[in-house]
């Protein structure tokens, strides 16, 4: 297998790049996080209504354009490169994969459609964000009533959940059999904005105190599989490897175009070699992250899943750790500046903490590695 | 079954009834660290191979090669190492010195040199290095004066670190051909036999203990007027085209006995119990996914895509595999604990051992560590050039 992007896969590369490089400014991602707001309004207008990113992955059949994993992690590390403040990843990557992956028919025509259409964004209120299997657990409980369920729980964040207009809510039934329910905006839920670190991402809470639903509102076909989940959180994984390789990428342009001009002792600072050893290193980290991104990109769907499902966590391990690298190199050969709010490196720096702890953190990836290639289930 | 596939079953096929008798002996033999092991049974291994048209399967047909495609050669080449197929004695004249000629050869000269390449029956070696040109390859001081009478070219001077260099026919020279030139200006490239009064040999002991490499000493030895690469003049651009060639196709084959190695790793650790430490078992984890990450950017830098991210991140190949392999010593010796601090001939250990040890070369021959990161910086960022100093 050779890995290259076929033309029409370089063209959509390029006209996101090109069309990003105007509307996905730092100015822009700035006045989200100054003024504490959602999102981007006008940009996510764009992405989802005008050049219909959100449509890229979706069958077909329920209105997409049935392009594959590639596609969307091309935009996701374009997007991560500016660190667009757009509910993408989660609207692309968490809610529409695991609606195509465990959804009934009428979900998926419901929900996938307007999806597709740029109608809606979407999100996921896993339990646990935190760990590599956010499906297996959960607080809130679907207690059985006369005309569907009735959901009671707290789920302590959510990402995007301020500007989704649907929330898939996972909940365990009286049999701990966990099933999926899906809420619109203003249905009985209460929404919490929290303050967060990283302003690039909003995340809030999400209480429900016995909200009603009916029993379509139910939308997994019978019960969540496990080959179901682990289908769905393959895209969400390689989705954020691919938004964190692009973050590094993002820290690392800044980077070079400041030290390119900042002059001390006579020369400008990219010209001491301990300066341009450290781009270097990061260009090789860069490098292998992407090749891993999109390598297991190509063979998801191709290769067994229990194999992709280890290239994507190696591609989170790689892409984590680089996205940190990446991130505090920025900060230090900015020198003072590179600590001030004024300058980006900052930006890239609190995502780079706010992704690293998404969806498990590197050991817990390691640890699901090792369990393969020791062939043993991973050590008690 | 695709074409691919009947390919990879034809190579395996062959594999297997031919390595096998005598040269059962070669199995994973001659790799890493022991490229001076077992050498005359090598070289009738390449012959063997020649006689079933597995030497130089990528060149064109026209040259005596097989044409064979990008695919085509990574799966030989996987087949090959899987086999446990030996370190190839020829793969200089193969990869390298083949490729060259090839490319900027005389007629006469492709006529002379690519058989004996094919055949299994010439062995070449690299004659670049000097005690005072290292990294800084363009400060070599071997002199070739052009005698006038008969047109050949009469060499003084020292080669170093030349790989297998006692066990070859023939070796490939930069030489400096014009008085007063300095850098990359006035060098040539020249092909000389190495059995010639005027040519010592001393074999160098390295850290593993063998010796691979030696110091080639010349004294008025003769490089035949025909035997010149280009023109005198155009040492510089012949050399560095040849190194182009070495980024090739054969480090599939070498990512094939990477894997071997870590399933090495992993086998005895589940024999020693070193895999109950979590660290080992983390490590582990990230040796098999830089590894896979490995395999697909060869995969990229393989593949026609010529965009800007592929040309820049094709530079990182050569850093990113040496300094795996490097760390992929380390980790192996954690794993033996004890047992690797004791010389052993069990083949798996001595493996190990010598891996640990030769690893460290990796990251100093063919550029090292420092010159790739200048390069990544250099011709991948486009950053300021280093200072060259007066010294
Ligand atoms: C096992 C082995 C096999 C070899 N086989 C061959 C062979 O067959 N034929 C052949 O011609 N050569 C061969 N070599 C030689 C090899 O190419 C050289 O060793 C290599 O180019 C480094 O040169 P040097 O040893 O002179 O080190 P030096 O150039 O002296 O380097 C010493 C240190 O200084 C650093 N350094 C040098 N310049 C810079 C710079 N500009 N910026 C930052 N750091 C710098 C280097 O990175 C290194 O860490 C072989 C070497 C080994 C180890």
């Amino acid at each position: 297998m050779i890995i290259e992007f076929t033309p029409d896969q370089q063209m959509i590369r390029e006209e996101a790049q090109r069309f990003l490089r105007e509307q996905s400014s730092s100015e822009a991602t700035r006045r989200v996080v100054d003024a504490g707001a959602s999102h981007d309004v006008g940009l996510w207008n764009s992405i989802s209504h005008e050049l219909g990113w959100c449509a890229m992955a979706i069958p077909e059949e329920f209105g997409g354009l049935g392009l594959g994993a590639t596609e969307v992690a091309m935009l996701m590390e374009l997007t991560g490169a500016r660190l667009a403040c757009v509910p993408f990843w989660s609207t692309v990557c968490l809610a529409a994969p695991l609606i195509e992956a465990a959804g009934s028919e009428d979900a998926k025509t419901r929900y996938l459609g307007a999806i597709a259409a740029g109608e809606i964004a979407a999100t996921v209120a896993f339990g646990d964000l935190s760990v590599a299997d956010p499906l297996a657990v959960t607080s809130v409980k679907a207690v059985k009533s006369a005309g569907g369920y009735v959901l009671t729980g707290k789920v302590a964040q959510v990402i995007d959940l301020a500007v989704a207009d649907l929330v898939i809510v996972p909940a365990k039934l009286d049999n701990g059999a966990i099933a999926l329910f899906t809420l619109e905006r203003d249905a009985g839920q209460v929404i919490v904005p929290l303050k967060v670190l990283d302003g690039t991402r909003p995340i809030a809470s999400l209480e429900l105190a016995g909200v009603a639903v009916s029993a379509a509102q139910r939308v997994d076909a019978g019960g969540l599989t496990a080959a179901a989940a682990q289908s769905a959180l393959a895209f969400a994984n390689l989705g954020l490897a691919a938004e964190q390789l692009g973050a590094a990428q993002g820290a690392l342009d800044v980077t070079l175009a400041y030290i390119a001009e900042r002059v001390q002792f006579g020369r400008t600072i990219a010209s001491f070699q301990a300066i341009k050893h450290r781009c270097a290193e990061l260009v090789v980290g860069i490098a292998e992250a992407r090749s891993l991104v999109f390598g297991a990109a190509a063979s998801l769907g191709e290769a067994d899943a229990d194999e992709s499902a280890l290239e994507i966590s190696g591609a989170r391990v790689l892409a984590s750790d680089l996205q940190f690298r990446a991130a505090e190199e920025a900060i230090q050969l900015h020198g003072g500046v590179g600590f001030t709010w004024e300058y980006d490196p900052h930006l890239y720096f609190k995502r780079a903490q706010a992704s690293a702890a998404l969806l498990g953190a590197r050991d817990a990836h390691l640890d699901s590695i090792a369990a393969s290639v020791f062939g043993d289930g991973g050590q008690k | 079954m695709s074409d691919l596939d009947t390919f990879r079953a034809e190579v395996r096929e062959w594999m297997a009834s031919h390595l096998t008798g005598k040269f059962a002996e070669l199995k994973f033999r001659g790799g890493s660290g022991e490229g001076d092991a077992l050498p005359e049974l090598r070289k009738e291994w390449e012959r063997e191979l020649a006689a079933g048209r597995w030497t130089c399967p990528g060149w064109p047909r026209e040259h005596g090669g097989r044409g064979l495609s990008v695919a085509e050669q990574v799966a030989f080449q996987e087949e090959y190492s899987r086999a446990g197929g030996p370190g190839r004695m020829g793969h200089i004249g193969e990869g390298l010195m083949g490729p060259t000629l090839i490319a900027f050869g005389t007629e006469e000269q492709k006529k002379r040199f690519l058989p004996g390449i094919l055949n299994g029956t010439e062995f070449w070696c690299q004659g670049y290095s000097e005690p005072s040109a290292g990294s800084d390859f363009g400060n070599i001081k071997t002199r070739a004066k052009l005698d006038p009478v008969s047109g050949d070219w009469i060499v003084s001077g020292q080669k170093v670190w030349t790989s297998l260099a006692h066990l070859s026919d023939w070796i490939f020279v930069v030489a400096r051909c014009e008085e007063g030139s300095v850098g990359r200006n006035g060098l040539i490239f020249l092909l000389m036999p190495l059995a010639q009064s005027g040519v010592e040999i001393h074999p160098i002991k390295q850290i593993g203990g063998g010796a691979e490499f030696n110091s080639v000493f010349f004294d008025d030895a003769r490089a035949n007027a025909r035997d010149v690469v280009g023109q005198p003049g155009d040492g510089w651009k012949i050399a560095m085209a040849l190194l182009g060639f070495e980024r090739g196709i054969s480090t599939l084959g070498q990512q094939m006995s990477f894997q071997q190695e870590l399933d090495l790793i992993v086998e005895i650790s589940k024999e020693n119990g070193s895999d109950r430490s979590p660290a080992i078992r983390q490590r582990v984890a990230y040796a098999w996914t830089g590894l896979r990450a490995m395999r697909y950017l060869a995969m990229r830098v393989l593949s026609d895509d010529q965009s800007a991210e592929t040309r820049r991140e094709a530079l990182t190949y050569k850093y990113q595999w040496s300094n795996w392999h490097r760390d992929l010593g380390r980790l192996a010796m954690d794993v033996l604990k004890m047992d690797a601090n004791v010389v052993s001939h069990d083949p798996r250990r001595e493996r190990l051992q010598q891996m640990f040890l030769f690893a460290r070369a990796d990251t100093i021959y063919g550029g090292t560590n420092e010159i790739q990161l200048n390069i990544i910086a250099e011709q991948g960022l486009g950053m300021p050039r280093e200072p060259r100093g007066k010294l």
